[in-house]
């Protein structure tokens, strides 16, 4: 799995995912049709009309598959949907230098890739593209390296599981559900049975 | 696996709970409890459909309905069709498979945080998940307690399983005694600023110190409940006599013989002496003031006596920027006091603040006051049940009589799903979690801040210390 592509640039810390899609877009109960949705309000105005100098509103972007973000990426809620429009925008990674816990979990389970950088690697991409908004970055996961021309290869870390997950394309719940035998044994062996709803 | 290393009672829930452990694999992790609501759950129905896949644990598994749900008189329709097909897909979804399920006309439904703990669903040692970020809330009890998203919705309907890796233990420790105006809520929003909205990112944190024993377990929740407001995918306080005596009785809790073994059991849970954590902090409740946050996350926060932060002064250029966002969207001045500044709403409720406690601090702050005619101030009682109890105590007469709006169950406008929102550019004070960008709706700006500040920002019309009214 390679990516080379354009960077889209949001500069700012702890975007969380009511940035990524707005709460009052939740109420769906399809995973489609969430891309138009993506940060929603940072990208449109009132009238419903395109903000111009919204990033993701510029042709440059559209045509980006990598999005370079602030530290923190992803904070608050667990919202599955904020990977789901992110990905139906056409985006394939985000770069940042964190990202908060369950959004990286559920960006690993929609092959969104959560790119880690260490901070130096990340201000030099912000510096890079600030110098050549055109620059292309290649991210080999198989080899775990994000790089750009004049910069240098940058290590960055994932998950091993997932990321055998991602590169033979096993299904996560496939793979719970075939174990079917140890966790009927583990429920028949529970020292403890606690309360029972039905 | 489990040796005589002295460990955290976050180690020993997580090693109990282990099914299966394949080397460099996640482990697979028993969850012993499922709360489902109607926003985060249709798709996940829907992939079992696909797979041809029934609930394995019907029996562990609860569903409700609360975000989407209109707080207005419960004989009125649901006017959002969206909506509306949302809350009938989860009573056809629960149908379908068999689950328990509090529907919208239920006189036990309610936020899902907030009705767990009352039903005695929630209980110490447990793995509780749910497809909402404030799950962390049952950490309270000492469960190892987080939120997941659809597609780890999907798999624990399917499996009653996770598939997880260990998280790092931050001790949060609290101690001394807090002074009167300042509560629970200004415990955690003392952490968040403190350590900052990532600061506990890969963490589960363990609150403990004399102020945090000192809490009720309604308290304790408020505390836990923003522990992902930190960072944290949970967080949790070990068990005592005020979580057991909390439990005892409740509908879904152990009986008889079976309640003594559970009590037995729980007493094991306990961080072992000698166990260390990954990071710790300290925070000290002698010197903690009334907090309220500035700005667009969390993290954002101060003592309400403080003045809002100078972007200037910032080191980190993209810290730098994100400050003058924040302060931009929240239309304040760097330097300017916070309190004082004027407000149009105030909103209590949320599964942080929406319980008997946080009623009853509010109605002390109204009893023989009104609510300024600037402000609408909302009441929104976490769940049904606290809503008859908040009656029989006599706190909706309070509130009424003050000019505050009392309504029907429900997450409200902590997340303005359901029609309960601010417009563009009004300020609130609330009580709720977060105050992202447009959180409360579109354009406009929060202050988090504890009920009793809430209730008294109603008073006066502008951030208000309680302890000056």
């Amino acid at each position: 799995m390679q990516i080379h592509s354009t960077v889209a640039v949001l500069p700012n810390d702890n975007i969380d995912t009511d940035q990524i899609i707005p709460a009052r877009f939740l109420k769906t109960i399809s995973k489609e049709g969430l891309g138009d949705q993506l940060f929603f309000d940072w990208r449109y105005n009132a009238d419903g009309s395109p903000k111009a100098d919204f990033v993701l509103n510029t042709p440059a972007a559209k045509a980006s598959k990598v999005l370079l973000a602030g530290d923190n990426f992803g904070c608050g809620s667990s919202r599955e949907h904020a990977p789901w429009a992110l990905t139906q925008y056409g985006l394939q990674a985000v770069l940042s230098t964190s990202f908060a816990d369950i959004f990286k979990q559920n960006s690993l389970k929609n092959r969104l890739l959560p790119i880690v950088m260490p901070k130096e690697a990340h201000t030099a991409l912000f510096a890079a593209l600030g110098e050549n908004p055109a620059l292309a970055v290649t991210i080999d996961l198989p080899a775990q390296t994000l790089t750009w021309p004049g910069g240098p290869v940058v290590a960055f870390p994932i998950d091993a599981f997932a990321k055998d997950c991602l590169l033979q394309g096993v299904d996560e719940i496939g793979y719970v559900l075939k174990q079917e035998a140890a966790i009927a044994a583990f429920e028949g062996q529970r020292s403890l049975s606690l309360n029972t709803l039905i | 696996m489990p040796s005589n290393k002295p460990r955290t009672i976050i180690e020993k829930v997580w090693d109990n709970h282990i099914v299966a452990q394949r080397e460099g694999a996640p482990a697979v992790l028993f969850i012993d409890l499922h709360l489902v609501h109607e926003v985060t759950s249709p798709q996940a129905f829907s992939g079992l459909r696909e797979r041809g896949v029934k609930v394995r644990r019907p029996d562990l598994t609860f569903a409700t309905v609360d975000h989407s749900t209109p707080t207005t008189p419960r004989n009125l329709p649901i006017v959002d069709q969206v909506a509306a097909a949302q809350v009938a897909q989860l009573e056809k979804n629960a149908q379908e498979f068999g689950i328990p399920y509090f529907g919208f006309q239920d006189r036990n439904q309610g936020i899902v945080h907030v009705i767990g703990p009352e039903q005695g669903l929630t209980q110490p040692g447990m793995t509780v998940v749910c497809g909402d970020s404030h799950t962390a809330t049952h950490g309270a009890f000492g469960a190892l307690a987080f939120g997941i998203g659809t597609s780890e919705v999907e798999m624990v309907l399917a499996t009653q399983c996770l598939l997880q890796r260990p998280s790092k233990t931050f001790e949060v420790n609290v101690e001394g005694t807090l002074k009167p105006g300042v509560s629970a809520k200004d415990i955690i929003l003392a952490l968040c600023a403190k350590i900052g909205i990532g600061g506990g990112t890969g963490c589960v944190f363990e609150f403990t110190g004399s102020a945090i024993r000192s809490l009720s377990m309604e308290e304790r929740m408020t505390v836990c409940n923003m522990s992902i407001e930190a960072g944290a995918r949970a967080g949790l306080i070990a068990p005592d006599e005020k979580t057991y005596e909390y439990i005892k009785g409740r509908k879904f809790a152990p009986q008889g013989e079976a309640w003594d073994k559970a009590v037995a059991f729980w007493k094991t849970l306990l961080t072992d002496e000698g166990a260390t954590y990954d990071y710790s902090v300290r925070i000290d409740a002698d010197t903690l003031e009334p907090m309220i946050t500035f700005g667009t996350n969390p993290g954002m926060g101060m003592a309400i006596s403080g003045n809002v932060p100078d972007p200037a002064a910032q080191q980190d250029p993209l810290e730098r920027e994100s400050l003058r966002k924040a302060l931009q969207y929240m239309n304040l001045e760097a330097g300017q006091p916070i309190a004082g500044q004027k407000i149009d709403v105030v909103f209590i409720g949320s599964c942080t603040n929406s319980r008997m406690t946080d009623l009853r601090a509010a109605a002390s702050v109204m009893q023989g006051r009104k609510v300024n005619p600037g402000v609408r101030m909302m009441v929104v009682p976490g769940s049904q049940e606290i809503k008859r109890q908040a009656e029989a105590e006599g706190l909706d007469r309070v509130f009424r009589e003050a000019g505050a709006e009392w309504r029907e169950a429900g997450c409200s406008m902590c997340i303005a799903m359901n029609g309960d929102q601010l417009s563009p550019g009004q300020y609130s004070v609330s009580t709720s979690n977060r105050n992202f960008e447009g959180r409360q709706g579109k354009g406009g700006r929060t202050f988090l801040a504890s009920p009793l500040t809430a209730a008294a920002s109603a008073v006066t019309g502008v951030v208000t210390d309680v302890r000056s009214l």
